[in-house]
């Protein structure tokens, strides 16, 4: 049994670690800040709308546009992640596959560039 | 360049790979030059009789690219030709259309190549994965040219119903696939083949060769996954219509054969059964369907789910001789099809695009040459000899015979009799009725699509031979 809580030593440590700095944060937060309370700043930040109002709300299209091209990058870079990773391996033939989807992706974002897609007006 | 193609075993997938980067380029030009609609619907013509040159000359007998993914038979190289030249043909119907209702985008053309490239993939691929690359790249295509008439609501309404018929569509191919990998252990057609020869097929991948069917039953437009069809259709702009209703579904049905046929030759009765009811659910439904239509893009959407059963009877018999009677099924349908969206297009009167049946009364005194080649057109549809559409009838029903699936083929000649109903009924409209206001006369490459199209399906009884002779190559390279 003792060996058994010994394994779990570090993980007892961490959270001990980790419990004194949050606390030490959130005391040092009450103590020492500035604290000018209003509204807007008490409500929860939920992304510029209502926290709580209608979930059927009409909201501008470009929010949604802004978001698709804004997912296309995001997984780029979930998908350079692994490349990056596995380089070694996969040697020339994976650098290259990689290079020629980046091409890909940068030709749709000068085409979305041109179009206009990336601006608010 | 070709060593790095030769080193990713790329060479054999040269078409397709001049089709994604030529697409490409002319996006970048399209968008960096004002008013470039015209240049770049020329161009994409170019690039596609390109690609037509390089299928043809690329090489002989079988070649296989990218670790077997990719395969290039005699079918493919055939099936390839009839999709290219049915995006060729969709692009010249559009042109004057586009510019006339004033939705004339650079972007269409170049979808329509990407979305092509994808059908030669789906046309080539070699295993699960690939299918499923090719089948997206082109659904994703067709999505967003169902709707490029973004600002009508019907366009935009074909376009969201294919796009979410479609996900559903390609989830449960998906859920297929991974059934068939999960029991077999393989996604490669040849070594699920070797797997299912080895031993006896579990539930589970019968389940998953369902699913698969389903997935691409709703690519080619079969019931009962049809319903998707005659909306698109009608919501689509016109020569969108007619490309979907020609280059995907050559591409579908080629892929439909090969997925069957390839890895699953060896459970030939367990999806036997499945295609048998499909083809004989299509053509009856195609049959009666139509009847009521008063829209004759809806009544072209219902003829093609019939059209469609009947070339799956070809594939139902699982023979060489199906095969072979598919592959000129499918090389007739397009070029009836083409001929009749043509005639569809040239539907236009001062104050627009119209399409409704009764607007056709009397055509032949207005316009005698429109109603000659619809009447065509129409009675070849119905497979009325000595047309084009005969003979593909003809081959497909002496397949089945062929092999035992004599129910089918009677079902299959009853259904077609009832289809001549709705086909009759417009050469009816258009040579005994009182003439309704006449249309403007034919754009000259409207024209030439239909005059072409019509001599082929005339003259066809004269010289059978070449297509034949070529069909049955195509087929041989399968078995």
């Amino acid at each position: 049994m003792p060996e058994l809580f010994r394994d779990y030593l570090p993980v007892v440590i961490f959270m001990a670690v980790a419990g004194a700095i949050a606390l030490a944060l959130m005391a040092s937060a009450i103590i020492i800040a500035v604290r000018k309370p209003d509204p807007e700043k008490l409500s929860a930040y939920e992304c510029g709308f209502k926290a709580f109002d209608d979930a059927r709300m009409k909201f501008d299209v470009r929010f949604y546009l802004v978001s698709i091209l804004f997912i296309i990058f995001d997984l780029e870079v979930a998908f350079l992640f692994p490349w990056a990773v596995s380089l070694g391996e996969i040697g020339i033939y994976g650098f290259w596959s990689m290079m020629i989807f980046l091409v890909v992706l940068t030709i749709g974002f000068i085409y979305e560039w041109r179009k206009g897609a990336l601006e608010w007006d | 360049m070709m060593s790095l193609l030769d080193h990713i075993q790329g060479t054999a997938a040269l078409p397709e790979i001049f089709l994604v980067v030529a697409a490409m380029a002319l996006l970048m030009f399209g968008v960096f030059r004002e008013k470039s609609a015209d240049i770049v619907n020329i161009a994409a013509i170019v690039v596609l009789g390109i690609a037509v040159a390089m299928v043809i000359w690329g090489g002989e007998g079988r070649q296989e690219a990218f670790g077997g993914s990719l395969v290039i038979d005699t079918f493919a190289r055939f099936m390839k030709v009839l999709t290219l030249f049915g995006s060729a043909v969709a692009i010249v119907l559009s042109v004057n259309f586009m510019k006339t209702e004033k939705i004339e985008r650079f972007e269409y053309p170049i979808l329509v190549l990407l979305a092509t490239a994808g059908m030669m993939i789906m046309i080539s691929a070699n295993d699960l994965v690939a299918l499923y690359m090719g089948l997206e790249l082109q659904s994703l295509a067709l999505y967003v040219v169902a709707a490029i008439d973004r600002d009508k609501a019907k366009s935009s309404e074909a376009g969201l119903k294919y796009f979410v018929l479609g996900a559903l569509s390609s989830g449960m191919l998906l859920y297929g696939a991974s059934l068939i990998y999960g029991f077999t252990g393989h996604v490669a057609f040849p070594e699920i083949a070797r797997a299912l020869a080895a031993g006896e097929p579990g539930l589970g991948l019968i389940f998953g060769l369902v699913f698969l069917i389903a997935g691409l039953a709703f690519k080619v437009s079969a019931v009962p996954f049809h319903m998707w069809t005659p909306d698109v259709y009608e919501g689509a702009p016109t020569p969108v219509a007619a490309f979907f209703a020609a280059a995907p579904k050559i591409a579908a049905m080629a892929l439909f054969v090969r997925a069957m046929l390839a890895p699953f030759s060896g459970v030939l009765p367990d999806w036997q059964q499945i295609l048998v009811f499909i083809s004989i659910a299509s053509m009856v439904l195609g049959a009666f369907a139509a009847i009521g239509q008063t829209n004759i893009k809806r009544l072209v959407a219902y003829s093609s789910i019939g059209h469609m059963g009947y070339a799956l009877i070809g594939l139902a018999a699982g023979s060489p001789e199906g095969v072979r009677s598919v592959v000129i099924y499918m090389t007739i349908y397009l070029i009836m099809t083409l001929g009749t969206f043509a005639c569809i297009l040239a539907m236009r009167r001062k104050d627009g695009q119209v399409e409704t049946i009764s607007d056709l009364a009397g055509l032949a005194r207005t316009n005698g040459l429109h109603a000659f080649f619809l009447a065509v057109f129409m009675f070849s549809l119905a497979g009325i000899p000595p047309l084009a559409g005969f003979f593909a009838k003809y081959f497909i029903f002496m397949a089945a015979i062929k092999a035992n699936l004599v129910t089918l083929a009677v079902i299959g000649v009853l259904a077609s009799v009832v289809g001549a109903v709705y086909y009759i009924r417009i050469v009816k409209l258009m040579y005994f009725d009182e003439p309704a206001e006449r249309f403007e006369p034919m754009v000259t490459e409207v024209k030439a699509v239909v005059v072409l199209a019509g001599l082929f399906v005339l003259l066809f009884a004269l010289f059978p031979q070449p297509l034949n002779s070529l069909a049955e190559a195509a087929a041989a390279s399968l078995f």
